[in-house]
C-alpha cells in the first residue's frame, strides 16, 4: 500500500517534470536545441526505468528485513548468488549499451560543427568574447554589433567564435548548443532558429568579475526584418576603427548595445592572429 | 598608488604587503577576522592556563601514531567544513537576494562573491572531503589489516602538516590580501598574471601545491602499508572492502597528484617568471591547462568516493548481520572504477571543440563507469536482503546515500552524453549533479563511516537520536537545496552568477535557501552530537568497554577502543574475509595467546611539525614575494632535514610485561560475551556450535 502510494507520487512528479516544458531547454526554438531537449528527456526516461526500482529497493529491503520483524529467511552466511550477480551486472550493461548507442549517434548528428540541412545559404557571424561583452561581426554585411545578434528564422547560421581575452563559452540556451571562445583560436557552431523571437544569450564559462553581465540579445527575425535590422546598424554611422576596438578591449560591465556601420573584412582574422603563436583556426 | 607600485616592484623586506591588504573596513570580513583572532587568543590562553602545551606537543603534535594523526585530520576537516559551509550560506543568501538587471544587487560585489565560490570549492574538496577521508583511512585502515602503524610513520606526520599548511594559507588569505577569484580549478588564461595580477591565485597555488604534495606522500605511505604490512594469512582477496577501496583510491592519488604538482608548477613559472605555458600569447596553450587539471581533477573525485563506497560496504554488512554480498564482484567493480577513472577527464569540456569522435569516446567511457557503480549499489542492497537490518544512525546514512547517490548517478550519465552536455555544460545542472554525488555519495559515506568508527577512535559511541536527526536534516536539506537548481539548469541558468537577470529564478533560489538552512541544522546537530557524546563518555550507554560495540566482523574491532598505542597485543593469523567473526565462531577471539612477544614501535618526532610548518612561511613568502622569508624557510627546512637524517634514536620496544598488563585488562573486559551469531545459531548452516574450541585451528 505504502509502496503503491510512493510509486504513484514518483510517477506524478515525473509527469510534472516532463510537462514543465516552458523550460528553456525543453521548449527550444532552434533545430539542434529541439533534438538535444528530446535526447535529454529520452536518456533520463531510460535511466528512470532502472533508477526508480533501485531507489524503491533501497527503501523496501531494509524495511522488509528490519531486525524487529525477525524474518525467518534470515541467512547470515549467504553471500553469493550467480543469478543476482548476473542481473547486477547485466541490467547496468544493457542500459549503458543502449545509452552508448544513443551517445555515439548523437555525438555526430548533434555536433555543433556539423552544417545544418537547409536549402538556404548559411549566414556567417563572427563572435568575439571580450571583457565583458560580446562583439558580433558580420563579414558579408560588413557590420559589427556589441551585445546583440540577429539572424533570419529558418536559415542556418555559422558562428565562428574566438576570444580577445579569457576563456568564455558562447551560449544561447533557447536555441541549443554552446562552444568555447578561446583567444588565438577559432571555434565553430551552427544554429538555426525556428521561431521568431528574442532570446537570452550568455557566456557560460566564468571569465572574471564582469561575467554575470556578459549577456546579449539573440534576435531571430523574419528575412524582411533582418534586412531592416542590418540597415539600422548601417545607419549608425560609427566605424569600427582600431581606436574604437581598443576602447572595446577595456574592461566594462553590463555593456550597452552598440552598432558599427563598417568594419575591416579581415578584422576577425586579425584578432585571432594578434596572439603570437596562435593555433591555426580550423577552416 | 602604493598598491600597484608594490605589485610591480615588491619591497625588499615586506614584498607586496602593506596595511591596505588587511580588510579592516569590510563589513563581512572584519567581524569574522576579529572573532577569529579573539577566539584564537582565548584558545591559546586556555591551553596555557591549563598547562596543556607539553601534553599536546608530546601526545599529539609530535605523534607518529596513525590513530592520533587520523583524529587530527578529522578535527581540521570538521573546522574547515564550518568555514566552507559558511561560504555556501553566503552564496545562497546572496543569489536569493540578487535578482536584477545590473550590478550592485545582492550584498556581495563580484570581487568578493567570486572569491567565495572559488574558496568554497577549494575548501570543500581539498580541506574537508580529502582530510575527512584521509583521517578515517588513517585511523581504520592499519587496524583492519592488523598493522602496528603505517609503513612510514614520520612521513604520515609530515603529510598531515603539509595539508595543515595548505588549510592555513587558505584561511590567512581571508584576512591578509585576497583569495583567488577564478573558480576552483583556476582556468587559464584567467588565472594567469595578465588577468589576475593580485595575490589571490598565488594563495591558491601555494595552498594546493603544499597540501597536494602531502597527499602524494600519504598515497605512497598507504599503498606501501597495504601491500607490505597485512596480517599473516590476509591475502589480497581476504582484505576488507574498505581497505581495498583505500588501496585503489591511493593508487589513483599516486598517479594523479604528480600531474597536479607539475601543472601548478608550470602555472607558477608562468606567473612568477613570465613563462608562457598557458598564456594567450607566445605559443601558450590554455587548453593544455584544462586537460592537465582535469586529468588530475576527474580521477580525484573517484579518489574521494571510493573509500566512501568501502565505508558503506562495512556498515551495511555489520548492521545487516550478514556477510557482505558479492565481495569478489565489489572488488572487481572497484578496480574497474579505478582504471576507468583515468579515461574520462575530457567529459568536463566537450564544448571546447574537440570534435564528435573524441567526444563520443569520452562520453561512452564515462557512462561505462556507471556499470561497476551500479553493481556496487545492488551488492549493498542484496547485503541487506535476507538480513536482520538494524537501522542505526550509520545505517540511516547508508540508506540516505543509496537514494541520493542513485539520483546523482543518473544525472551524471545524462551529462556524459556530449549532445546533452552542449546545453547542460556549466549550467546550474552541473553543480547540482556534482553536489548530488559528492554529498550523496562521498560525504554521506564518510558520515556513515564516521558514526560507525567513532567509538573505535574515541571509545565513545555517538548519540543515535541526534545522529538520525542529522541524517534527516541533511537528506531533505540536500533535495531542497539542489532540486531547484537542477530546475534552473534546465532553464538555462549558468553557474557562478553574481547576479541573476531572470526574475523567474527567484523562487527556486528561495527554496534552495531553505535547503541550506536545513543542512546547516544538520551540521549543527552533528557538532552537538559529538560534544554531547564526548561529555557523556563515562556513561555506560556511550562508553565502549569491549572494543567491539557493534559485534562486528573485521579486525579493527579486535582491540580496545581507543586502540592501544601498539594496536594489537598479538596479531592473529587470518583465515577468512570476516576474520573477527571467524575467530569468534572458532572460540579463539579475545583469548590470551600462548605468549606475547615484544613490540617494535616508532618514536615520536619533532620533525613532522617543524619541517611541515616551515613550509608555511615559505608559501606565505612566495605569495607576497618576500624573498628573504622564502630563502630563510627553505634553508631551515634543509637544515632540519639534515639533522633528522643524522638522528639514530628513532624506535623502541614495548616489553612483554607491559603488553601483558594492558592486554590482560582488555581480554577481561571481553570475558563472557554472548555474540549475536550465538543467539541466532540456528540460521548458520556452515558453522556449528560444536566448531568452538576446535583445537586444530591455532591462533598463530
Amino acid at each position: 500500500m505504502k509502496k503503491r502510494l510512493f510509486q504513484s507520487t514518483m510517477l506524478f512528479s515525473l509527469a510534472l517534470l516532463l510537462s514543465g516544458c516552458d523550460l528553456a531547454l525543453f521548449d527550444s526554438s532552434g533545430v539542434t536545441g529541439k533534438e538535444i531537449g528530446d535526447t535529454i528527456l529520452l536518456t533520463m526516461g531510460l535511466m528512470l526505468i532502472v533508477v526508480i526500482p533501485t531507489i524503491l529497493m533501497s527503501i523496501w529491503i531494509p524495511y522488509k528485513y528490519h531486525s524487529s520483524k525477525a524474518d525467518e529467511s534470515y541467512d547470515p552466511e549467504w553471500e553469493h548468488s550467480s543469478k543476482i550477480e548476473f542481473f547486477a551486472w547485466g541490467v547496468p550493461v544493457v542500459i549503458i549499451v543502449i545509452l552508448a548507442t544513443i551517445t555515439y549517434f548523437t555525438s555526430y548528428s548533434l555536433d555543433p560543427r556539423k552544417e545544418l540541412a537547409s536549402d538556404k545559404e548559411p549566414l556567417t557571424v563572427q563572435v568575439v568574447a571580450m571583457d565583458w561583452k560580446w562583439l558580433f561581426l558580420y563579414p558579408e554585411e560588413k557590420i559589427a554589433v556589441v551585445n546583440e545578434v540577429a539572424f533570419p528564422v529558418d536559415r542556418p547560421v555559422e558562428f565562428l567564435v574566438t576570444s580577445q581575452s579569457t576563456m568564455n563559452s558562447f551560449f544561447i540556451p533557447k536555441l541549443g548548443g554552446q562552444i568555447y571562445a578561446m583567444a588565438g583560436m577559432e571555434n565553430r557552431m551552427n544554429l538555426m532558429g525556428t521561431e521568431i523571437g528574442e532570446y537570452r544569450g550568455i557566456s557560460a564559462n566564468y571569465s572574471g568579475f564582469g561575467f554575470a553581465g556578459m549577456r546579449f540579445k539573440a534576435k531571430v527575425t523574419s528575412e524582411e526584418d533582418f534586412g531592416k535590422w542590418v540597415e539600422s546598424v548601417k545607419a549608425s554611422g560609427q566605424v569600427l576603427t582600431d581606436a574604437e576596438y581598443d576602447r572595446l578591449i577595456e574592461k566594462t560591465r553590463d555593456h550597452k548595445v552598440e552598432y558599427f556601420s563598417s568594419i575591416d573584412p579581415l578584422q576577425f582574422k586579425n584578432i585571432i592572429e594578434s596572439f603570437i603563436g596562435a593555433q591555426n583556426g580550423s577552416n | 598608488m602604493v598598491q600597484t607600485d608594490l605589485i610591480k616592484d615588491p619591497h625588499v623586506l615586506t614584498g607586496k604587503l602593506h596595511w591596505g591588504v588587511i580588510p579592516f573596513h569590510d563589513p563581512v570580513v572584519a567581524p569574522v577576522m576579529f572573532a577569529a583572532i579573539l577566539g584564537g587568543l582565548l584558545l591559546v590562553a586556555f591551553v596555557t592556563y591549563k598547562k596543556l602545551w607539553g601534553y599536546l606537543w608530546n601526545e599529539w603534535f609530535t605523534s607518529v601514531d596513525h590513530k592520533k594523526i587520523g583524529i587530527m585530520y578529522c578535527i581540521v576537516a570538521l573546522v574547515m567544513l564550518v568555514r566552507g559551509f559558511s561560504d555556501a550560506i553566503l552564496m545562497r543568501t546572496h543569489q536569493a537576494l540578487s535578482t536584477s538587471d545590473t550590478f550592485g544587487e545582492g550584498y556581495l560585489p563580484p570581487e568578493h562573491y567570486d572569491q567565495i565560490f572559488t574558496a568554497h570549492g577549494v575548501i570543500m574538496i581539498f580541506f574537508v572531503a580529502t582530510p575527512l577521508m584521509v583521517g578515517i583511512m588513517n585511523v581504520i585502515m592499519p587496524l583492519q589489516i592488523g598493522a602496528r602503524d603505517v609503513a612510514y610513520p614520520f612521513l604520515n606526520s609530515l603529510s598531515f602538516y603539509l595539508f595543515l599548511v595548505g588549510a592555513l594559507l587558505v584561511n590567512i588569505s581571508l584576512f591578509v590580501g585576497e583569495f583567488a577569484a577564478v573558480g576552483w580549478l583556476a582556468y587559464t588564461p584567467l588565472s594567469g598574471i595578465e588577468y589576475s595580477p593580485g595575490v589571490g591565485v598565488d594563495y591558491w597555488i601555494w595552498a594546493l601545491q603544499i597540501s597536494g604534495i602531502g597527499t602524494t606522500l600519504t598515497a605512497v605511505n598507504f599503498v606501501a602499508t597495504i601491500l607490505k604490512m597485512r596480517a599473516p594469512g590476509m591475502t589480497m582477496m581476504k582484505m576488507p572492502v574498505f581497505t581495498w577501496t583505500t588501496f585503489c583510491a591511493n593508487v589513483i592519488a599516486l598517479v594523479i597528484f604528480p600531474i597536479l604538482t607539475v601543472a601548478i608548477a608550470q602555472l607558477t613559472l608562468d606567473r612568477y617568471l613570465d613563462f608562457n605555458f598557458f598564456t594567450n600569447d607566445d605559443g601558450g596553450n590554455q587548453m593544455m591547462w584544462v586537460n592537465l587539471i582535469w586529468a588530475w581533477g576527474h580521477p580525484e573525485v573517484y579518489f574521494l568516493v571510493l573509500p566512501a563506497f568501502g565505508m558503506i560496504s562495512e556498515v551495511t554488512a555489520t548492521f545487516s548481520r550478514k556477510r557482505l554480498f558479492g565481495y569478489v564482484s565489489l572488488i572487481w567493480a572497484t578496480i574497474a572504477i579505478m582504471l576507468l577513472s583515468f579515461l574520462v577527464w575530457l567529459h568536463h569540456f566537450f564544448t571546447m571543440g574537440s570534435g564528435a569522435s573524441v567526444n563520443a569516446f569520452f562520453g561512452i567511457m564515462t557512462m561505462i563507469i556507471g556499470i561497476p557503480t551500479g553493481v556496487k549499489l545492488y551488492n549493498w542492497i542484496f547485503t541487506m536482503y535476507k538480513g536482520r537490518v538494524e537501522l542505526t544512525a550509520s545505517m540511516w546514512w547508508v540508506i540516505a546515500m543509496l537514494i541520493t547517490f542513485t539520483v546523482g548517478g543518473m544525472t551524471g550519465v545524462m551529462l556524459s552524453i556530449p549532445a546533452n552536455d552542449f546545453v547542460l555544460h556549466n549550467s546550474m545542472f552541473v553543480p547540482a549533479h556534482f553536489h548530488n554525488v559528492i554529498i550523496g555519495g562521498a560525504v554521506y559515506g564518510y558520515f556513515a563511516g564516521f558514526t560507525y568508527w567513532f567509538p573505535k577512535a574515541t571509545g565513545v559511541k555517538l548519540n543515535e537520536t541526534l545522529g538520525k536527526w542529522s541524517v534527516g536534516l541533511w537528506f531533505f536539506g540536500y533535495f531542497f537545496a539542489w532540486v531547484p537548481l537542477y530546475y534552473t539548469g534546465f532553464d538555462g541558468m549558468t553557474r557562478r552568477l553574481q547576479y541573476i537577470d531572470n526574475p523567474e529564478w527567484q523562487l527556486p533560489m528561495y527554496i534552495a535557501l531553505i535547503g541550506v538552512v536545513l543542512i546547516a541544522a544538520g551540521i549543527g546537530t552533528q557538532v552537538v552530537n559529538i560534544a554531547w557524546s564526548l561529555y557523556k563518555r563515562n556513561d555506560p550507554q556511550y562508553k565502549d568497554v569491549t572494543g567491539d560495540p557493534w559485534d562486528a566482523h573485521t579486525l579493527e574491532w579486535y582491540t580496545t577502543s581507543p586502540p592501544q598505542f601498539y594496536n594489537f597485543g598479538d596479531v592473529p593469523h587470518i583465515n577468512d574475509r570476516d576474520p573477527l567473526l571467524d575467530m569468534k565462531q572458532k572460540g579463539i577471539a579475545y583469548k590470551r595467546p600462548e605468549k606475547y612477544s615484544r613490540i617494535h614501535m616508532p618514536k615520536n618526532t619533532w620533525a613532522g611539525p617543524v619541517l611541515g610548518l616551515l613550509t608555511l612561511p615559505m608559501g606565505f613568502g612566495f605569495v607576497w614575494h618576500i624573498w628573504w622569508m622564502v630563502i630563510a624557510s627553505v634553508a631551515a627546512i634543509f637544515a632540519c632535514w639534515v639533522k633528522l637524517n643524522f638522528e639514530r634514536d628513532k624506535d623502541y620496544y614495548v616489553e612483554v610485561p607491559e603488553v601483558e598488563e594492558i592486554e590482560g585488562k582488555f581480554l577481561k573486559s571481553n570475558e563472557g560475551r554472548n555474540y549475536y551469531f550465538e543467539k541466532n545459531a540456528k540460521y548458520y548452516k556452515k558453522w556449528k556450535p560444536s566448531d568452538q574450541n576446535d583445537s586444530t585451528v591455532v591462533a598463530k
